[in-house]
């Protein structure tokens, strides 16, 4: 086990390190170099650019010398924590991130955990009482938070707390808490506030984990093995999640590792309708303004959330499944 | 003695839809009594396994219509009605397992993937039992040791992938008798099983019935199973009983017709040969010498060494023009490995396989260039064992069975249709059949299509890997028996690779032994029945079971 989780961390850093690869290209695509952009945005605010900052910046980045010599530049800074500058925001990729990294994590991680919390037992009912009232709702809702886009569900989420109860949900901390000190007042706060992006961020995901697990969970509902424990006398929900429910997980665990990249990237545009203080609007922000440095560090970011939910899953299955654990896939 | 242990009368099980419903089994009636194994035969369909299932009252989706099936307690003298029972309560619960149990066809997949095998007959044990965990692991280990499982200290800890087929059978028989039953309800437990492996479960569960005094109510559709090891026989067709009786008289006496065709169907060593129309060909058209291939195993890559499962070890075999060859032996001997290298998929490590074309070219066959110009495959085509597995569900019959016409740009549009045609009548199925999907056949009229399949560009030799398997007695015989009228018709050769030995005796003119990859033995079929030489083959046929009960031998 020792020497599996070794030779994967292996492998995750050296894929990391393509990865980075890939990314530096990625800022390096846009014409000129990102000091040249930097005097244009300063001029553009009207500000005098100050040749010995500029010469300090060139320096620093050597972005006189060749691109092997500025890749190592740019990721032994990386290395170091030091992820470039925002010249977009004017502020270090660095503070950037501690300033929304751990709101975004919070508020996209809880929605992971809400979005199988409902899902998986709303899939197991569904699937054992196959087309009884409770599937056809469960399918129902099933389509409608797949088919109904985050955007247009955060609007009329939105529309209804404020024409209805008369509450704002954008954003997630009204405005006298907004730079308080945590304090539990501040966490009733943002507790009254993060409900509204989670509802919508996990409703579309819940959705699809639904009908994925009640796919699975039909199909693994007539193995033999399935009868085998009825004739053994054991009771009908005990003997449901102790074998089928089981097996039928592992598709869904496998997907673990893209789930928060996922979530990351497809709450964008939630996050901009409803005003969140998250990573994924200074993403596409970053995007759209070619800030490099803070989208390379942000794809850099998701790349890695990618690989750790990978090992997550990895280890949660060989840790569920004894076929994987001893290297007998496709036993039965 | 003869103490009758269960009671059923007038059962109705049937399966509830939209438009009505469709009756599983009507009005079966049949008592088991401790100490006898009552055998319940039938083809596919005739409702043994819903009879089997309706007594533990597990059922669904259909439901127990009326009947009554009473469970007595012969020490105790009480009496408790099943089917009334609700399927989920603690009743019935109570009596699933712990006085009824029952073990299953496929020991693959009938246990669960991802729990140990002891984690499964202690959770049995516990559920009946008033023991704690440590007694119930005691208690399952001896189970293990009943069932001979080597080592059952560490056994209990394995999971069922680690477990060969019949150790599986065995696990299941533990599982089953952890609990001491009453009854033991075995539905088809043996069918996946090969001969000498069938052979020990039966003996095994024969032994541990006698010891144990139970009732065995054993499903099969082998009437030479039923003769080894029934005390009565319950015969069954469409739902219905039509016979029941001691074995002795239900061999010897049989009433119904339906009883006599199966009786006929079953191919024991006894069956008489197919008569045989004059002699052989000497004309060789598949010479393989000694090909050898190794797989090698997937560790094995990474450190680099060599070694690994040597599938074929000095095969050396000839196929004849016009002649049936079998290729006998347990699973893992090599028989499939054997006809994918001869069909290309495999290329063997050492030695030769050529073909002799029809136009006298030599193709050699452990190298891919030689089906490159399509020339083999159009003269050496295959069918399947598995009738739903090998027909493309998306393709019509008349697109499944014209695709190698299509392929090989023989024939299109009207003319196609027109052949496709012709081949259906000739494997015996309408010309309409055409239009229809695989889905709308049975499994019987499934291995036809995939018959026509293989005549349709009019071949030379067909591999035939398991193609009767699959299927019942009596369809089984269609299918033999149609084989035998397009060898003589079209001068085929047919390369028919089976593990049943009655079978083979009955079908084939010439057999090869195959075990761990070897040759063991070559001879004609009534050679290597009546007197084989071998130590192995001899093994392998005093395994199969004769459809009479005066001859029985493996379990006396």
């Amino acid at each position: 086990m020792l020497s599996y989780l070794s030779r994967r961390l292996m492998t995750m850093i050296l894929t990391l390190l393509a990865l980075s690869v890939v990314v530096f290209i990625v800022i390096q695509l846009p014409p000129g170099d990102f000091v040249t952009s930097y005097i244009a945005s300063l001029s553009a605010a009207g500000e005098s650019v100050d040749q010995e900052t500029i010469n300090a910046l060139r320096d620093r980045y050597k972005l006189d010398s060749p691109v092997l010599v500025q890749y190592w530049a740019w990721i032994s800074e990386i290395l170091r924590g030091n992820f470039g500058y925002s010249f977009e925001m004017q502020l270090p990729v660095s503070e950037i991130f501690s300033q929304r990294i751990g709101i975004s994590l919070a508020v996209e991680l809880t929605a992971v955990v809400v979005m199988w919390a409902v899902s998986i037992p709303i899939g197991i009912y569904s699937a054992v009482n196959q087309y009884s009232m409770g599937d056809y709702f469960a399918t129902i809702f099933g389509f409608l938070g797949l088919a109904l886009p985050n955007f247009l569900f955060a609007l009329v989420l939105m529309y209804i707390c404020y024409n209805w109860f008369g509450v704002t949900i954008t954003g997630l901390f009204s405005p006298e808490y907004m730079n308080a000190r945590w304090s539990i007042d501040r966490f009733l706060d943002f507790a009254s506030h993060v409900w509204a992006p989670i509802l919508v961020i996990s409703t579309a995901g819940a959705a699809q984990l639904v009908r994925v697990l009640r796919a699975n969970l039909l199909d693994e509902l007539n193995k033999p093995y399935v009868l085998t424990a009825r004739a053994k006398g054991l009771p009908r929900r005990r003997l449901i999640w102790r074998y089928p429910v089981r097996v039928a997980m592992n598709p869904l665990v496998s997907t673990i590792g893209w789930v928060l990249p996922t979530v990351i990237s497809s709450s964008f545009v939630t996050a901009i309708v409803l005003n969140l203080p998250t990573l994924s609007p200074i993403l596409l922000r970053a995007l759209l303004s070619q800030d490099m440095y803070l989208a390379g560090a942000l794809i850099m970011f998701m790349g890695l959330l990618t690989l750790v939910g990978t090992l997550i899953s990895d280890l949660l299955l060989a840790w569920i499944d004894p076929r994987i654990r001893l290297g007998m896939v496709g036993a039965t | 003695m003869s103490d009758t242990v269960l009671e059923v009368r007038g059962l109705t099980v049937a399966f509830p839809h939209r438009k009505g419903e469709t009756t599983a089994i009507s009005d079966v009636g049949f008592d088991l009594k401790l100490g006898e194994t009552t055998c319940f035969v039938g083809e596919s369909g005739s409702g043994k396994s819903v009879t089997a299932r309706a007594v533990l009252n597990i059922v669904e989706p259909a439901v127990i219509k009326s009947g009554a099936i009473n469970l007595v307690d012969v020490a105790a003298g009480q009496r408790i009605e099943l089917s009334g029972l609700d399927p989920d309560g603690a009743d019935i619960r109570a009596v699933r397992g712990a006085r009824i149990a029952m073990i299953f066809q496929e020991p693959m997949s009938s246990l669960s993937p991802v729990h140990t095998i002891g984690q499964q007959i202690i959770e049995a044990i516990l559920l009946h039992q008033d023991v704690t965990a440590a007694e119930a692991r005691e208690k399952a280990i001896d189970a293990l040791r009943a069932v001979h499982i080597a080592n059952p200290e560490e056994a209990i800890d394995r999971y069922p992938f680690e477990y060969s087929g019949g150790m599986r059978q065995r696990a299941m028989i533990a599982m089953a008798l952890g609990c001491e039953p009453d009854i033991l309800i075995a539905d088809e437990p043996t069918t996946a099983l090969d001969v000498t492996t069938q052979a020990e479960i039966l003996k095994l569960l024969k032994g541990l019935q006698e010891s144990r005094d139970m009732a065995v109510m054993f499903i099969t559709h082998d009437m030479g199973v039923v003769a080894e090891i029934a005390d009565q026989v319950v015969v069954m067709l469409h739902g219905s009983v039509v016979e029941t009786g001691p074995v002795d008289t239900v061999f010897h006496a049989p009433q119904h017709a339906y009883t006599k065709k199966l009786l006929k169907a079953s191919m024991g060593l006894d069956e008489a040969p197919h008569g045989r129309n004059g002699a052989g060909s000497d004309e060789v058209l598949i010479e393989t010498s000694g090909l050898s291939l190794t797989f090698p195993t997937k560790k094995k890559i990474r450190k680099g060494a060599t070694g690994g499962v040597r599938a074929l070890n000095d095969v050396s075999i000839e196929l004849r023009r016009g002649e049936i060859l079998g290729i006998v032996g347990e699973s893992g001997s090599g028989k499939t490995t054997l006809a994918r290298v001869l069909m290309g998929r495999f290329q063997p490590q050492e030695g030769d396989a050529v073909y002799h074309t029809r136009d006298g070219a030599v193709k050699d066959l452990t190298h891919k260039s030689g089906f490159r110009d399509g020339q083999v495959y159009r003269e050496m085509r295959m069918i399947f064992q598995d009738p739903y597995g090998s027909l493309n569900p998306r393709m019509t019959v008349e697109q499944i069975i014209g695709e190698p016409l299509l392929v090989n740009g023989l024939l299109k549009g009207a003319e196609l249709k027109k052949r496709v045609g012709a081949l259906l009548e000739r494997v015996g199925l309408p010309a309409s059949a055409m239009e229809r999907y695989p889905h709308a056949f049975s499994g019987g009229q499934r291995q036809r299509i995939g018959i026509a399949r293989a005549i349709a560009l009019d071949p030379r030799v067909i591999i035939a890997d398991e193609a009767t398997s699959a299927l019942d007695g009596s369809i089984r015989a269609q299918i033999l028996d149609l084989l035998l009228t397009l060898r003589d018709e079209l001068d085929l050769a047919i390369l028919f690779i089976a593990h049943d030995i009655g079978v083979v005796r009955y079908f084939c003119d010439r057999v090869a032994v195959m075990h761990k990859g070897s040759v063991v033995e070559t001879g004609t079929a009534i050679q290597i029945c009546d007197s084989p030489q071998e130590p192995y083959t001899q093994r392998l046929i005093s395994a199969v079971p004769i459809p009479d009960p005066r001859k029985r031998h493996l379990v006396a």
